[in-house]
């Protein structure tokens, strides 16, 4: 992989508001303002349902599925994993979904997704579009195979993954999505290796590009405008189609609710979770950081890393997941040209360093 | 068209001739012809308008083919054996979700140890899912079931499984007179879904039910099913009406009632083995003795009433079937315990024809002369000798090694019996 791509598709776009990178979208020209921000918006996932306050799945999913229905033009129907998604959207009989909307698995969405879209083709219904969805457990793990059928197929479905890396719904136990280090029920802060194990876990978009379905991408809900964006992108696509989205989960992470907005851009802006977006197996364009931070600023938001910290730092597993960070940012050229990046990491080192030392 | 024709060949076209519109199919003997006709039929243009999808798993098959029943298309799939274990899950899904699948279940034993040939332990582990469950007997009522099968599931909104014997059947070339399309599209009206994946009419479908309406709900696949039971013998008339022979029903009695009376002994079994037991039967019927066959064609629902009306009156039931419950014995026999509950009929399972193992006329033969001394549950042509060795083996301790293995090397290298 090059360290030359180009800039994702409405990277151009740059907003300066004080302390966010927040997307001001009275700010843009009509056309390219938010689906969100149309009061016309479909609502897929309206008010009332059972989500946990800062829940960033409810957030990247009511994002992602309004955009999916407006490229659409509102012929959408969803086939959803089991998962907190589905359960806090759905007990019956109330439900949130303003869309057609089937629940079958945990571990088959995909491949009920592509039987949808099968019987689409089957009927001559060329304009109903198929989104399927659900969390890391239900994707990178138990989902897995059925994922792989659907991308070698290149069946026509766009899967969006809402990631919180666990599984949360049943009470933050570790998935093949787990970062290294962290703490769950199943990997707990205990022992001489305190966490989740390093070594191990899958990335997931990365498998998907391997697949060369049409189109791959990562996106965060720090930046809800890019979400937005890519799945418009994903949906001007026939065939199988993959979103995978960092959501951050208050309740399993042990950060605060006010905050999933903050530790979802402190991942990509470490390097952790780089953004970007893939066609036919090639990325086409990265997120580059545009404030680089070092690991620490994103773990320490976070109670599940709380171990490295207390009672004393661990500056080898810190030291460990930093350079997970730099590896992205070297694989996928996150940083650009700026020099002037550097300094600014530089600066926060000191700042931190001095912190802990007071 | 009356042709000679295998099994298989014969089931993948009267499902061709059903339209559906979704096939999904993962391979696993002995259901590969099935599958491999319809992937030719479908890709010559011979069934319009059907998608037909090579899957990773079956587990995958059945869930393709949730998707596709809960879109509105006619979904078929079909499997055996460890195929049919693997999609369990998505098996209990799609009768949960009152999804009209028809599969086609080629019975084959369950490993370990691992064995390709026919039993029934497959399709009965399955009894529970709330799939209708029918039985053939031939390969002409394999073919026509699965025309039923299509009736059947989409006037109840449930999924039936149709069970034929693996290689008995599927692999076996006899004349069929193969269900057309002509005949199939003047009798099977088009799939007209209770529920639907519809952007213009959004619907919650799958939607998590708690305690407060749970049992209701389950409730109502059981009233479902006793449906079933009024509509089989209606639906199967039709059909006997319409394409002018007969197939399917609840229960199919042979030689029970002769010279107005009933029989004093009946053999009950599931299958292509009551053509095995008709023969033995019609021959000791010429010696004079009195003995009659009754079939089950739908095992599930289970037609209590009718087995009950067949069988009342009869000294002796012996129940012979491919497949048990480890750790109780006959599974039919279970069912059929109930249905002749404060009848005095003495009740006998016979577990047979396991993994493969021929049911012979000589073996039926043998075991109906000592019809007046069967245990309650009994092995037919069980090696005892072979079970005896293993037993002192694994009782005197330590490292014994596998049971299949030691049995394998007690026989000696693998040969025919003649029959």
């Amino acid at each position: 992989m090059t360290q030359t791509h180009e800039s994702a598709a409405h990277d151009h776009l740059k907003f300066y508001q004080v302390g966010s990178f927040a997307i001001g979208n009275r700010l843009l020209p009509l056309e390219v303002r938010s689906v969100q921000a149309d009061p016309e918006r479909n609502n897929a996932i309206t008010s009332g349902h059972r989500a946990c306050q800062g829940c960033g799945e409810a957030l990247g999913a009511r994002y992602a599925v309004d955009a999916a229905f407006r490229a659409a033009q509102g012929k959408l129907v969803a086939v959803n994993a089991t998962g907190c998604l589905e359960v806090f959207s759905t007990p019956y009989p109330e439900t949130s979904w303003r869309i057609a909307w089937l629940h079958s698995l945990f571990g088959n969405a995909p491949a009920v997704a592509s039987g949808v879209a099968a019987a689409y083709k089957a009927m001559g219904r060329d304009d109903i579009r198929v989104l399927g969805q659900g969390g890391d457990g239900g994707t990178v793990d138990i989902g897995f195979g059925a994922l792989s059928g659907m991308f070698e197929r290149n069946d026509d479905v766009l899967y969006v993954c809402y990631d919180n890396e666990g599984y949360m719904n049943t009470g933050v136990q570790r998935s093949g999505a787990t970062p290294p280090a962290a703490r769950t029920m199943t990997t707990q802060a205990v022992g001489e290796a305190p966490g989740n194990p390093f070594g191990m876990g899958k990335d997931v978009p990365r498998i998907a590009m391997a697949h060369e379905i049409p189109y791959v991408a990562t996106a965060t809900v720090a930046d809800l405008h890019d979400l937005e964006a890519k799945v418009t992108r994903a949906m001007e696509f026939r065939g199988a189609r993959y979103i995978h989205v960092l959501v951050p989960c208050p309740l399993g992470w042990g950060s605060s609710s006010h905050d999933t907005i903050k530790v979802a851009r402190a991942a990509t802006q470490s390097g952790l979770f780089p953004v970007f977006e893939a066609e036919r197996g090639d990325v086409t364009a990265v997120s580059r950081i545009r404030k680089r931070v070092p690991v620490e600023d994103y773990l320490r938001l976070q109670k599940r890393f709380a171990h490295l910290f207390t009672p004393e730092r661990d500056e080898e597993v810190l030291a460990k997941l930093q350079a997970r960070a730099d590896r992205n940012i070297a694989r996928y050229g996150l940083l650009g040209p700026d020099g002037d990046i550097e300094e600014g990491i530089a600066a926060r080192r000191d700042e931190l360093e001095g912190e802990g030392a007071q | 068209m009356r042709q000679q024709i295998e099994g298989s060949q014969a089931v993948a076209q009267a499902v061709a001739a059903c339209r559906p519109q979704v096939i999904c199919a993962y391979p696993i003997s002995p259901q590969t012809h099935i599958v491999e006709t319809l992937s030719r039929l479908t890709k010559a243009g011979e069934v319009p308008g059907c998608e037909f999808m090579n899957v990773e798993s079956e587990f995958a098959a059945m869930s393709v083919a949730i998707g596709a029943s809960a879109a509105g298309a006619r979904a078929y799939t079909a499997t055996a054996s460890q195929g049919l274990l693997f999609m369990v899950e998505a098996v209990y899904n799609a009768s949960g979700l009152g999804l009209p699948i028809v599969m086609t279940v080629a019975n084959r034993a369950i490993g370990a140890p691992i064995n390709i040939w026919n039993d029934h332990s497959d399709a009965m582990s399955q009894r529970d899912s709330g799939w209708l469950q029918l039985y053939a007997e031939t390969n002409q009522e394999a073919a026509d079931l699965h025309v039923i099968a299509y009736r059947l599931a989409e006037e109840l909104s449930l999924p039936v499984m149709v069970c034929m014997d693996g290689f008995i059947l599927t692999h076996a070339v006899e004349e069929v007179d193969v269900p057309e399309r002509d005949q199939v599209d003047a009798w099977l009206p088009p799939y007209a879904p209770r529920q639907v994946l519809d952007p213009d009419d959004a619907a919650s479908i799958g939607a998590m039910v708690g305690p407060e309406a749970f049992t209701e709900v389950r409730y109502l696949a059981h009233a479902r099913q006793m449906q079933a039971l009024e509509l089989i013998p209606q639906v199967c008339d039709s059909f006997q009406q319409h394409f002018g022979r007969e197939a399917g029903g609840l229960v199919r009695p042979y030689r029970i009632d002769e010279d107005g009376q009933r029989a004093e002994t009946v053999v009950v079994a599931l299958g292509s083995v009551l053509g095995t037991i008709k023969d033995v039967v019609d021959a000791r019927r010429e010696q004079g003795e009195s003995i009659g066959v009754l079939g089950i064609q739908s095992f599930r629902p289970f037609p209590m009433e009718a087995v009950r009306s067949a069988l009342d009156g009869v000294r002796r039931v012996i129940v012979v079937e491919k497949a048990f419950s480890v750790g109780i014995g006959g599974i039919v026999a279970s069912n059929l315990r109930m249905a002749l509950d404060h009848l005095d009929i003495e009740l006998r399972t016979v577990v047979a024809g396991l993994g493969g193992r021929p049911i012979t006329t000589r073996s039926l033969h043998a075991l109906f002369d000592r019809r007046d001394s069967l245990e309650p549950l009994e092995f037919l042509d069980l090696d005892r000798e072979l079970v005896d060795r293993e037993l002192e083996r694994h009782a005197a301790g330590g490292r014994t090694g596998g049971a299949a293995e030691n049995l394998l090397k007690d026989l000696g290298s693998v040969r025919s019996t003649p029959h």
